[in-house]
């Protein structure tokens, strides 16, 4: 029975290896997590779950794993009986939810108000857990109250009393939903998403003391002091930041602001300049300053070598012929189409990333997009410490392999 | 060898599935790994956990430049350096050059102790990776004096983690984890009776009113968490605010009283000052229409 909760929880993409899994038997032979629903799931996610950011994954997993066994645990179904919410009494539910089959229900069973009057009657007859059948509130069956049961009008109850940390079914209530890492944004995640693009080197004059080294040394000198110093290590790595400022960018003005200071701490060699929409043959270093005339956007690739790291961050999001035809930028009349622009870029830096701030689902809804998209080649990510750990990966390639990406150019 | 002991404990309420938590690292011998929101009492659990079992707690506060080595014992070369400069006696016997770490000592107590190793993600990233073995066997090897410390009882560790960095996969897989809640409305209620007996209900109430919605506003960077509400209620009531103050103080029409306890980012009091503003703007245009 319990591997078809691992099943669910391995779908649902969380990396759960056996280990964990003989821990949690361990664990309940021993008597942990048992007797109690809650105290099983509560359980079975300390042994399973290591990042709260799974959290979420796991509470949806593991409701769906366990809307068929509901009536195997009798703890539940013991406080389901017991309480309930008087929200439950007051609140009539949204009927424009229904379909109309289920709403022609609702009114065969008398409108909702007989619904709940009916409620109300057979509470105060009932006085045991019920599961099944097609009349008492409990679990299952065909009663129109309930849960887990099958009846068009059903008013569903499972709650808990308020308070005391026990209500049923808390997988339910979502409340990890804001960890889920292709969600919260914040910029200590970012920071440790961009970490990843570290390349520590020792650098400079070697002006700190290198302990390990001089002890060894001096014993190697039999006892003659022999001080060795050593250089700061740094993060090498070079990036050049592009954001894209004004009209659908405002929208994400707080995102980028993140991005770029996490970046920034993060970074020793950072530049950031700024466009609109796609870059053209010119860049702002400041967005304030971006009707003025700005740098030529050669001289930008003259400036910084190919060893530079590109992000490019935008939300790709404008009209098709600003990237494909000439003069179709909405600011100024550009000679050449942005996406020659987005090429020479590409060929300039050959470790170049897209970031969108838009979620992935609507990309495809913008024909602007999905040209950035194949221009970029694919290396298009959202703008979410997922998607910036994998951009992270694609910028890496080049750390290992030393700048054999020649064949992107095209 | 120090055994410091816990002294006067402070009161910790627990929720449920934390306790569950902790009596499962307990009874599984495992390290119990706990995140949560700053102020949310990760360290405190340590000390609160040591208090019940009346254990010896050992700390190890971890900084960016904490090696795993620092925990186990460190050679004191440089002593022994000089003592053979000087021609001491005692210098032939490498073992009065090994200092023993937070970890030797727990390993070595007489009863069952709890290990708090605090802020992992502060080191270096390979710093977890590199406790793998002591904490999976409980046991490490000396080398310069080829012997082989074990635990006598496994103690109990507890780390903390404030997310700054991933945790390696191979470390996860031998803790367990628990992510601490930030407490409900009753939950909190109690933790305030706890920690400060001296406030009254009514100013109680008023002030998690204020907390709670100061916690809904959109955009705020760093939320107040238990730690800073304590704070301020103390503040309040060495300011003998009357309740009422805070009632009639929404959050719309002015800062809270004395904020800097609760806010602690420009940024946020900026944000405060102009949504104030602007609210006011509005009731004031309202009242001109009228």
């Amino acid at each position: 029975m319990l591997l078809g909760l691992l099943e669910a929880l391995r779908r649902a993409g969380l990396p759960i290896g056996p280990g964990e899994w003989l821990v949690l038997l361990d664990g309940l032979s021993k008597g942990l997590g048992t007797l109690d629903v809650d105290r099983f799931h509560g359980f079975a996610r300390l042994c399973l779950v290591k990042d709260a950011s799974h959290y979420d994954r796991y509470d949806r997993a593991f409701a769906d794993w366990f809307a068929g066994r509901v009536s195997r645990f009798d703890a539940l179904s013991e406080s389901l009986a017991r309480s309930i919410p008087s929200e439950w009494l007051d609140t009539p539910p949204d009927l424009s939810a229904l379909s109309d089959e289920q709403r022609a229900a609702v009114q065969a069973a008398g409108g909702w108000d007989e619904l709940m009057q009916q409620l109300a009657d057979r509470l105060a007859e009932q006085d045991a857990p019920h599961h099944g059948g097609s009349r008492w509130i409990g679990s299952g069956g065909t009663s129109p109250f309930g849960h887990g049961g099958h009846h068009p009008a059903g008013v569903r109850i499972g709650g808990g009393k308020p308070g005391t940390g026990r209500a049923v079914k808390v997988w339910e209530q979502r409340r990890y939903r804001d960890l889920d890492g292709e969600v919260q944004l914040d910029t200590r995640n970012l920071r440790v998403a961009l970490r990843r693009l570290r390349r520590l080197a020792r650098e400079g004059q070697p002006d700190t003391l290198d302990l390990d080294d001089t002890v060894r040394s001096t014993a190697a000198a039999g006892g003659l002091l022999d001080v060795k110093l050593t250089a700061e290590r740094r993060n090498t790595v070079k990036v050049l930041l592009l954001i894209d400022v004004g009209g659908s960018m405002d929208a994400h003005a707080r995102l980028c602001e993140r991005l770029f200071s996490a970046a920034r701490s993060e970074f020793r060699r950072l530049e950031l300049f700024y466009f609109h929409n796609c870059p053209y043959e010119r860049v702002w270093p400041s967005a304030a300053r971006r009707h003025e005339n700005g740098l030529d956007t050669q001289e930008l690739m003259r400036r910084h070598d190919q060893d530079h790291r590109l992000i490019i961050v935008g939300d790709a999001s404008m009209s098709p012929y600003e990237l494909s035809v000439p003069g179709g930028s909405v600011e100024h009349f550009n000679e050449e189409a942005g996406l020659v622009w987005l090429q020479r870029l590409q060929h300039a830096y050959p470790h170049c990333v897209w970031l969108n701030p838009l979620p992935r689902e609507y990309w495809d809804y913008t024909a602007s997009v999905q040209l950035v998209q194949e221009r970029m080649q694919g290396r298009m990510q959202p703008l979410s410490p997922d998607g910036i750990a994998r951009a992270v990966d694609e910028l890496k390639v080049g750390l290992r392999v030393g700048g054999g990406m020649g064949s992107m150019r095209s | 060898m120090s055994t410091p002991r816990v002294g006067t404990p402070r009161p910790y309420i627990t929720t449920d599935a934390l306790q569950q938590a902790v009596d499962a690292a307990l009874l599984l011998e495992r390290p119990l790994l706990i995140k949560g929101e700053p102020g949310t009492g990760k360290t405190e659990l340590a000390h609160d956990v040591a208090h019940r079992l009346g254990a010896p707690l050992h700390t190890w506060h971890i900084k960016s430049t904490t090696r795993a080595q620092h925990g186990l014992y460190e050679y004191d070369a440089v002593s022994r350096l000089r003592d053979s400069q000087l021609g001491e006696a005692r210098v032939a016997d490498i073992g009065h050059y090994i200092v023993p770490g937070v970890l030797w000592d727990a390993f070595r107590s007489d009863e069952r102790a709890v290990v708090l190793i605090d802020e992992i993600d502060k080191a270096d990233l390979e710093f977890p990776n590199d406790l793998l073995q002591e904490l999976d066997r409980m046991s490490f090897h000396v080398h310069e004096t080829r012997e082989t410390i074990s635990a006598r009882h496994r103690p109990l560790i507890i780390i903390t983690s404030n997310d700054e960095k991933e945790l390696p996969d191979a470390f996860l897989r031998r803790c367990f984890f628990h992510y601490i809640d930030f407490p409900d409305r009753p939950t909190l209620a109690r933790i305030v009776e706890a920690h400060r007996p001296g406030v009254g209900p009514e100013l109680l109430s008023a002030a998690l009113e204020v907390f709670f919605d100061l916690r809904e506003v959109q955009g705020i960077r760093k939320k107040p968490s238990t730690s800073e509400l304590l704070d301020w209620l103390k503040l309040l009531v060495a300011d003998d605010l009357p309740p009422e103050a805070l009632a009639a103080g929404d959050l719309r029409s002015a800062l809270p009283y004395l904020h800097g306890a609760l806010l602690k980012n420009e940024q946020d009091v900026h944000l405060f000052e102009r949504l104030v503003f602007l609210n006011r703007r509005r009731e004031a245009d309202a009242k001109r229409q009228r």
